[in-house]
């Protein structure tokens, strides 16, 4: 059924179709919208599960890690400060591996104080052990949800997995989204039913302390994992396309790429942007493309390598920062093309604390991509 | 390694593995005795052996087990009969 | 099912306090149980990998959120229909409880909760050697509240933190300790007959932090309830409802003596530090009644 709707609302109806057992989550904007949403339809009897208002983002991660320990699908919201107040837990849910899903709604790190979008907060968790995906539209957001809970429940995967959408422009922004029948959620999505979980008949111990005989193995066994995920996601997505009837997700999305000279790297909405002028630099006969990252962890950078081999000039947009160093996105794709000659990358930070990219923003990238290469340029900054 | 559940390594563990821990190795000068003489039964030494080793159930049946005591000397400290006795490692294995 | 619950082989420090109320507490507790638990000693001594000394189903998360986890475990089993049958625990240490891990706590009682929470008490941070933390009495000295030249120990009083429990309205309340094991053991079989949040708070003797001889820990514990230190009270409902009663308290010099910790404050410069401590013996039997006396 197609509606009109804003973002939160899209991935809380994605979220209500995959029918979580246990809720938790704690409020803070620009999240909060998906979060109400699911409380009004338990409140409506429409989605029969719990919904548990806890004290702090801190205590809304740990209480669906454990109610997945148990066995329940299980679903979380945050933003900005409430995701760093939970990344203790962020990092202990990998580490247990806990199928949690989880959406993002990208918003800047204080200080300064800021509620508008970036993607600062979801970035700095990066190393977590969580899959992470950047949604560009409203639909994508929604979707994504479906193929999170495929992929972290995955007896091959488990798990979890980060839907980032931004802020504001998606949470929202209101868009015309497809909120699917139930049985095709049904079809695509099968019960969560760990092998292992906290029962009284089989009473395993979780969360146990590993020293240095085992701590490495074990780490580079999520590594591996999270690696794995890289040839779960286009299966997901393939099956998805199969049941729903549409491309949506996936590892990467190239856009206008085949003869391109000059290609922006980026994740999430501004990716739109993006794709806006490219199609005006297009039509002003310049040989331009987009390089998308839906995922971002694992990093697909075999994809990126092929998508950007015959690219000889690359810039990177990053809406966030590693403060002292560059763009995380920007770092990555230098570690990618590490040793392979013959290519111009430059990183460009802009959109900070919800300062706009326009179409102008992002021509001023292309044009500075011509110049001197640089790795932390700031756009749009003012006198 | 063989791949289960997308986890190569385990990382739950079994109910009561940690048997395989043999404490008793810890015990360096002392071990309690039961005497099995004066004892009443009153199970108090089963109730504070940190390591829930002491098992009876009729007067004068009470034992723990060595392979895990270490050596603290709560179950003879409690006795109110004094039935418990600490003694030198030594003399035990000397036996 | 094996006789205890909480097996042997793990690595408990001899005569550890916490080891044996953890294992009573659990054998009255019954195999239907889920234990979930804040980091600490216990959860070290007990989940060494590859091994685990719990008969019942364990989860440890982190050091600050059992209370969190031990709710979303809760609210599972309530979806899943399962909270007739399977009880759940949340326990921790005393920093776990009244410092890092109140929040969480104080969210999971509100909330009401079918759970009940544990602290094992034994007043200071010993995992990560013997720091001081709320719990922590008058003039004790830890490893950050060393005694010293210019200092008597620590210099607060030990956080009430039943009475923060009882303020939270919630169903059951009590204190035990690892020195009346068979009282321990009736007060969580009453505890989990009552839906909704409880709080059992359990003194438990450290021979290491506490500097005392491992057979001690027993006699050690009983002290401190004879001398009015730590009042074993019940509260039902917001309202006191059981005490243990004291015929002639025993003087505090009993407790205290024994212990290393407490050592500095047998030298003549800190007689009143020690006359403090003795009126804060006095107020607790005062303000919890808990003098026997002709009739009581």
């Amino acid at each position: 059924m197609k509606d009109f709707i804003e973002g939160s609302e899209a991935v809380a109806r994605a979220v209500c179709l995959c029918k979580p057992g246990v809720i938790s989550a704690y409020p803070i904007t620009p999240q909060t919208h998906i979060v109400e949403g699911l409380a009004q339809m338990v409140a409506d009897g429409r989605l029969k599960s719990q919904f548990v208002n806890v004290e702090s983002e801190h205590s809304a991660a740990s209480v669906v890690l454990g109610a997945v320990a148990v066995g329940q699908r299980v679903f979380t919201a945050s933003s900005s400060q409430g995701l760093i107040l939970m990344s203790e837990v962020i990092f202990n849910i990998a580490g247990m591996r806990m199928p949690v899903v989880m959406a993002c709604v990208n918003r800047a790190l204080s200080a300064p104080i800021n509620i508008w979008n970036d993607l600062q907060d979801s970035m700095a968790l990066r190393d977590s052990g969580w899959v992470q995906f950047y949604a560009e539209n409203n639909q994508e957001a929604a979707d994504l949800i479906f193929q999170a809970y495929r992929l972290a429940e995955d007896p091959r995967a488990l798990i979890p997995v980060m839907v980032c959408l931004d802020g504001y422009i998606l949470s929202h922004g209101l868009e015309v989204v497809d909120i699917p029948e139930e049985d095709k959620v049904t079809q695509f999505l099968p019960p969560f039913n760990p092998s292992e979980k906290l029962d009284t008949a089989n009473p395993k111990s979780f969360g146990l302390l590993a020293g240095p005989d085992y701590y490495l193995e074990i780490r580079h066994d999520l590594h591996q994992t999270v690696k794995d995920a890289l040839t779960l996601i286009p299966d997901i997505t393939a099956d998805f396309k199969r049941i729903f009837g549409r491309n949506s997700g996936g590892l990467v999305e190239s856009y206008r790429l085949e003869d391109a000279e000059m290609a922006i790297v980026s994740a999430g909405s501004v990716c739109g942007t993006i794709k806006d002028t490219v199609d005006v630099l297009r039509a002003e006969g310049k040989k331009v493309g987009l390089l998308r990252i839906i995922t971002y962890r694992p990093f697909p950078e075999e994809l990126i390598l092929q998508a950007l081999a015959k690219v000889p000039m690359i810039a990177v947009l990053d809406k966030a920062v590693s403060l002292g160093a560059s763009g995380p996105i920007y770092a990555d794709l230098k570690a990618a093309f590490q040793g392979k000659p013959g290519k111009k990358i430059s990183g460009y930070i802009a959109g900070l604390g919800g300062r706009d990219i326009t179409p102008d923003t992002i021509k001023e990238i292309f044009k500075q991509l011509a110049g001197p290469e640089v790795s932390d340029q700031f756009i749009g900054l003012k006198n | 390694m063989l791949r289960v559940n997308g986890l190569r390594i385990k990382i739950t563990a079994e109910p009561g593995s940690a048997r395989n821990n043999k404490t008793g190795s810890w015990r360096v000068e002392r071990r309690p005795e039961f005497r099995q003489k004066d004892c009443i039964a009153c199970r108090l030494c089963i109730l504070v052996c940190p390591e829930g080793i002491v098992a009876g159930k009729e007067k004068n049946s009470f034992k723990t087990d060595y392979l895990y005591c270490k050596g603290c000397g709560l179950c003879a400290a409690v006795c109110p009969k004094k039935d418990i006795e600490m003694v030198a490692e030594e003399t035990e294995s000397e036996k | 099912m094996p006789e205890h619950l909480l097996s042997p082989g793990h690595t408990a420090c001899a005569g550890c306090g916490q080891s044996l109320a953890a294992r009573l507490v659990l054998d009255a507790a019954g195999p239907n149980t889920i234990i979930v638990n804040n980091t600490g000693c216990l959860e070290v001594f007990s989940t060494t990998y590859p091994d685990t000394a719990w008969e019942v189903p364990f989860i440890h998360s982190l050091f600050e959120n059992a209370a969190a986890v031990a709710s979303g475990v809760e609210a599972a089993l309530r979806q899943s229909g399962k909270l007739a049958e399977v009880r759940v625990i949340s326990q921790a240490g005393d920093g776990g409880t009244a410092d890092i891990g109140l929040q969480a706590l104080s969210g999971m009682w509100e909330r009401g909760h079918d759970i009940l929470s544990v602290c094992y008490d034994n007043e200071a941070y010993m995992n990560t050697g013997i720091q001081r933390s709320g719990l922590t009495p008058t003039y004790t000295s830890t490893s950050t509240s060393p005694a010293g030249q210019s200092s008597t120990g620590n210099p607060r009083p030990k956080k009430n933190i039943v009475e923060i429990a009882v303020a939270h309205g919630i169903p059951y309340v009590a204190t035990a300790s690892a020195g009346f094991p068979l009282d321990l053991q009736k007060k969580v079989k009453k505890a989990m007959a009552i839906r909704g949040p409880k709080f059992l708070h359990v003194h438990v003797p450290c021979p290491l932090g506490w500097r005392h001889e491992p057979e001690q820990t027993y006699q050690i514990a009983r002290l401190a309830v004879e001398t009015g230190l730590f009042p074993m009270i019940e509260f039902e409902n917001g309202k006191i409802s059981g005490r243990y009663l004291i015929v002639k308290p025993k003087p505090v010099e009993d407790y205290l003596k024994p212990q290393g910790r407490f050592r500095h404050l047998f030298k003549p410069a800190a007689e009143a530090a020690l006359k403090e401590i003795q009126e804060l013996a006095n107020r607790n039997i005062e303000r919890y009644g808990l003098l026997k006396t002709a009739g009581s």
